[in-house]
């Protein structure tokens, strides 16, 4: 693999390159949508439903289309006609059904939050105040809030037009899943309950929508990872061609798969401006984030795994249920996080048998959707879970069991027995690397001693696999206008340097830097030398953009490839012009050079010079084209899975059932590694975000539906003084799939630190026979499962 | 009814018309277009539009525009113009303390005012100082060495 990089490329790839973006950032030049301010530019806020499920009896808009500034109110019968329904299915998943959506609520409100009214005004503070003055009379209808009254078949569905509140069913069976139960030697088994939380970017949520009738040009300035998925959204709803909708998305604020979903608030913006002809503005308050926002998780899950009596894991029988909102999210649905859920059960070890049942249902909250790690955090909190509960009956150590368990790092490639195909991954390796990095055997001697001390820590272990650079197979098959694929362009500009446009777009996670590291390499130049542009529907080629750690092993080769392209190209074009043939030359330095001597031929400045301004000069038929485009799409396996282990080390405070986290460790499988620094950042900032799931992050409702806690000052998130330091280690395994051999590495934090810390808590914890089961571990849970608190199992349970 | 608001934004004087109700962080954001100061919660929790009033850190969302009449106003603009934290964006830069940098300018704003208290403070004091400062993309970790490492290099100067 690593002979494939040409040996005449120097190496920018692999190293800790500094982030050029960065540095604008740190002089306060970001340049987000929600600092955008064009001339005549108006501002929209919406009237929400105050009610988890109803029907509207009375709207009334007069009062507030008079109040001061307002420029428009809308209800649904002014904007919905502009538009067409758009539905949350897929046809890869069979039998999934969800209501149609459209912008704003039409006699039927489903969620508190679900939008009603828009104002228009010259100010949010005059649209805000305008809101209040609209009168809005609801008819309460009953509430689906909740797994009691969703699996209740007496309860009227989430939505009128939904015939029940099943949205999607799957099962997944080997053959031999019945026989590995009756035959086991020792069966495990438990029920977790997973919270629902929120993606909580500091940027929230913001678009400006800007039409101009005169050019029927409409540029809409959009925070998100995928701007071609709405440049298409756009054009095809309110029936624009797509040459005519632009789609920018400059700095954005985070993002974490939150923002490349479809929300009715950006719709009634483009609606509006469509009107209006005018740009209009909206940013999303935090409560307003809060009850818009997609929301993730929400998972009930019953589990058992069988094992032989040496501890070898035989099978495992999962039945997942989830709760999304009322509608299936568009265009990626609400019900792939299950799908990822009950595939990846398991994954790590070599479990022959598999039996996985998966129930998505409506409800009347916020919307559920993917959000960073998809399904990951479950999958392997229960099955790492069921591991650690063998291990203690079986007496065996935590990583003995693990080791005896993995997939062999020679058994590749593989299947699973859910039918996932694994190219190649280091479960082994990884393990050795993590038990000499966490000093696992000094850890438990320190455990035990203070344990004396009536100091109780706990050792918490995780492996895991994650899914990356998905292809068409992940969206596409199901008729999603998803692209699978990325394009760049790549030039040599007339002063010698690079440009390079191309689909991935940047959230800071560094892509921009990544890509002129690859470019780079391929034109011998150095990554400050390449411009890269990014987050323009106008500006680059179309491609799928950042989603599913597509950034790296994706976007990566695509510039690989458009980068080697135009190397040729420019081979080629001094090879005219130093009467020599191309294959004998190679760039380096700057420079054109003898391939084989290395000695400077032509400068790359003067290259263009002549391309550019004296083509007349160049052998006739000579192509002078400096700019050379390309487009890849993942061939070969359907997903690059790549793979890790956590570990997590605790304190138990069992007065007040405070979980201080002492220190967590990371081995990472991503492929290769192109920028070491980039990949760190990532990974730690995925772990803390596992771990803010993991103790602190929950959108809590009562029984009505309301939410209680949309706020930062009532739902906790993981800040500074609590988080641990994360040391990480890596192992690369390059994909054979592609020239660069990446894959992704922004899920792989996020996807086990969750289990790690449940398992150290209840390493800590078993001397009193507690165990959680429930996220986020709450101190009240804590206190609940030692037996100080209330019950266990709170009405958050159900 | 507006009203006139006079004050020194980054060392200029500005005298503009304001209405009571808006807050130190909309008008620099909206009228002065000083967007390097931004807004996350608006409830001063978040840590996202610190700036300095007379030289103390305070929430621009909690503040109300008017009360920072004839006061000295440092945003993170001003603080990168006159080069006094460029050591310490260079440690943020060198460890890639920042992503998506929409938390950056608060977390620069609680770093300086941490700095200047004097005594070079530990890891633990840094992660404390950032108690109020939330960042959703990095793990903190980047943000706290870089921290150390221009408190270590202050400290020895
Ligand atoms: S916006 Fe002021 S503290 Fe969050
Ligand atoms: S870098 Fe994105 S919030 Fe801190």
């Amino acid at each position: 693999m690593t002979q494939r990089f040409a040996p005449d490329r120097p190496a920018h790839i692999g190293q800790p390159h500094l982030r050029r973006n960065a540095l604008r950032h740190l002089a306060g030049r970001g340049a987000y949508v929600s600092d955008l301010a064009l001339p005549r530019m108006v501002h929209a806020a919406f009237l929400r439903s105050p009610m988890a499920h109803g029907r509207i009896t009375a709207l009334d808009l007069d009062e507030a289309r008079a109040a001061p500034g307002v420029i428009a109110v809308y209800s649904a019968a002014d904007l919905n006609p502009m538009c067409q329904g758009w539905t949350g299915v897929l046809s890869h998943f069979a039998g999934m059904t969800s209501p149609a959506q459209s912008i704003l609520a039409d006699q039927e409100v489903l969620w508190v939050g679900h939008p009603v009214a828009m104002v228009i005004a010259r100010t949010r503070a005059e649209a805000e105040d305008a809101c209040e003055k609209i009168l809005l009379d609801i008819d309460d209808l009953p509430a689906v809030a909740g797994f009691a009254p969703a699996l209740d078949p007496d309860m009227p569905a989430a939505a009128e037009a939904s015939a029940s509140n099943l949205c999607f069913r799957a099962e997944l069976k080997t053959e031999g899943a019945a026989a590995a139960f009756d035959g086991a030697a020792l069966v495990v088994e438990g029920e977790w309950r997973f919270g629902r939380h929120t993606a909580v970017t500091l940027e929230p949520r913001a678009v400006v929508a800007d039409y101009d009738p005169a050019s029927g040009q409409l540029t809409v300035h959009h925070g998100t990872q995928t701007p071609f998925q709405f440049q298409d959204v756009y054009a095809r709803q309110f029936g624009l061609p797509d040459n005519r909708v632009r789609v920018i998305s400059p700095d954005v604020g985070g993002s974490f798969g939150m923002k490349l979903h479809l929300y009715h608030e950006e719709m009634a913006t483009v609606a509006a401006s469509l009107k209006l002809h005018r740009p209009v503005r909206f940013v999303a308050d935090r409560l307003e984030s809060f009850t818009s926002d997609i929301h993730a998780r929400d998972h009930k899950v019953k589990a058992r795994m069988a094992l032989d009596g040496q501890g070898q894991v035989l099978a495992m029988e999962v039945l997942d249920r989830t709760l999304i909102g009322p509608y299936s999210t568009y265009p990626r649905t609400s019900v792939a996080e299950g799908n990822q859920v009950i595939r990846l059960m398991g994954a790590p070890y070599a479990m022959p048998d598999y039996h996985g049942v998966l129930e998505v249902l409506f409800q009347n909250k916020v919307q559920t959707s993917q959000y960073r790690a998809v399904g990951h955090p479950i999958a392997v909190q229960v099955t790492e879970a069921l591991i650690d509960l063998a291990a203690e009956k079986l007496g065996l150590d935590p990583f003995e069991m693990r080791a005896r368990n993995v997939v062999a790092d020679d058994a590749y490639p593989c299947a699973s027995a859910t039918g996932y195909r694994f190219e190649k991954l280091s479960h082994q390796e990884s393990l050795r690397r993590l038990r000499a990095l966490m000093d696992y055997d000094g850890l438990r001697a320190e455990q035990a001693a203070l344990r004396e001390k009536g100091i109780h820590r706990g050792i918490g272990l995780a492996t895991f696999v994650e899914i990356t650079n998905p292809g068409a197979a992940f969206y596409g098959v199901g008729g999603a206008r998803i692209s699978a694929q990325d394009g760049a362009v790549v030039r040599l500009t007339p002063g010698g340097e690079a440009h390079c446009a191309i689909s991935v777009t940047e959230q800071g996670q560094g892509t921009e830097t990544i890509i002129a590291q690859i470019v780079a390499d391929q034109l011998g130049l150095t990554p400050d030398q390449v411009k890269v542009v990014t987050g323009d529907t106008d500006a680059t080629p179309s491609g799928g953009a950042t989603w599913a750690c597509r950034g790296a092993g994706i976007g990566g080769e695509t510039a690989l490839r458009a980068g080697r392209k135009l190397a040729e190209q420019l081979c080629r074009i001094a090879g005219a012009i130093l009467q020599a043939a191309p294959e004998s030359l190679a760039l380096r330095g700057g420079a054109v050079v003898d391939a084989a001597t290395g000695a400077e031929r032509l400068a790359l400045a003067e290259l263009a010079r002549i391309a550019t301004y004296r083509p007349d000069t160049l052998p006739e038929g000579t192509d002078n084209s400096l700019s050379v485009a390309q487009h890849f799409a993942p061939q070969g396996y359907p997903f690059g899975f790549t793979n890790g282990v956590q570990a997590a080390w605790v304190e138990v405070d069992t007065e007040t059932g405070l979980v201080k986290l002492l220190k967590h460790w990371v081995v990472e499988d991503c492929g290769r590694i192109i920028n070491p620094l980039l990949v760190d950042e990532q990974i730690r900032g995925g772990v803390v975000q596992g771990l803010g799931a993991a103790l602190y992050e929950e959108c809590l409702y009562d029984d009505a539906g309301q939410l209680l806690n949309g706020s930062l000052a009532d739902y906790l998130v993981p800040m500074a003084g609590e988080m641990p330091d994360i040391l990480i280690g890596h192992v690369e395994t390059p994909t054979e799939d592609t020239i660069l051999g990446a894959k992704g590495v922004g899920e792989a934090g996020t996807a086990a630190a969750g289990a790690a810390v449940m398992n150290a808590v209840n390493d800590a914890l078993r001397p009193f026979g507690a165990r959680l089961c429930q996220t986020p571990m709450t101190p009240a849970r804590i206190l609940a499962a030692l037996g100080i608190g209330p019950t266990e199992r709170d009405e958050t349970w159900n | 009814m507006k009203q006139a608001l006079e004050l020194q934004v980054n060392g200029e004087a500005v005298a503009l018309m304001v209405e009571p109700r808006q807050t130190l962080a909309d008008v620099l954001r909206d009228s002065l277009r000083l967007t390097g100061t931004h807004l996350g919660c608006e409830m001063g929790v978040c840590g996202a539009c610190l700036v300095l009033l007379d030289g103390k850190p305070v929430h621009g969302c909690l503040t109300l525009a008017v009360q920072a009449q004839g006061c000295a106003v440092t945003t993170v603009e001003g603080l990168d113009a006159s080069g006094e934290i460029a050591d310490l964006q260079a440690e943020f830069h060198a460890r890639n303390a920042l992503q998506c940098g929409y938390c950056t300018p608060g977390m620069l704003m609680t770093a300086q005012a941490l700095l200047k208290r004097g005594a070079v403070p530990d890891r633990a004091e840094i992660r404390e100082a950032l108690s109020g400062n939330f960042c959703r993309c990095t793990g903190y970790e980047a943000i706290v060495d870089a921290i150390a490492a221009t408190a270590a290099k202050r400290g020895a100067a």
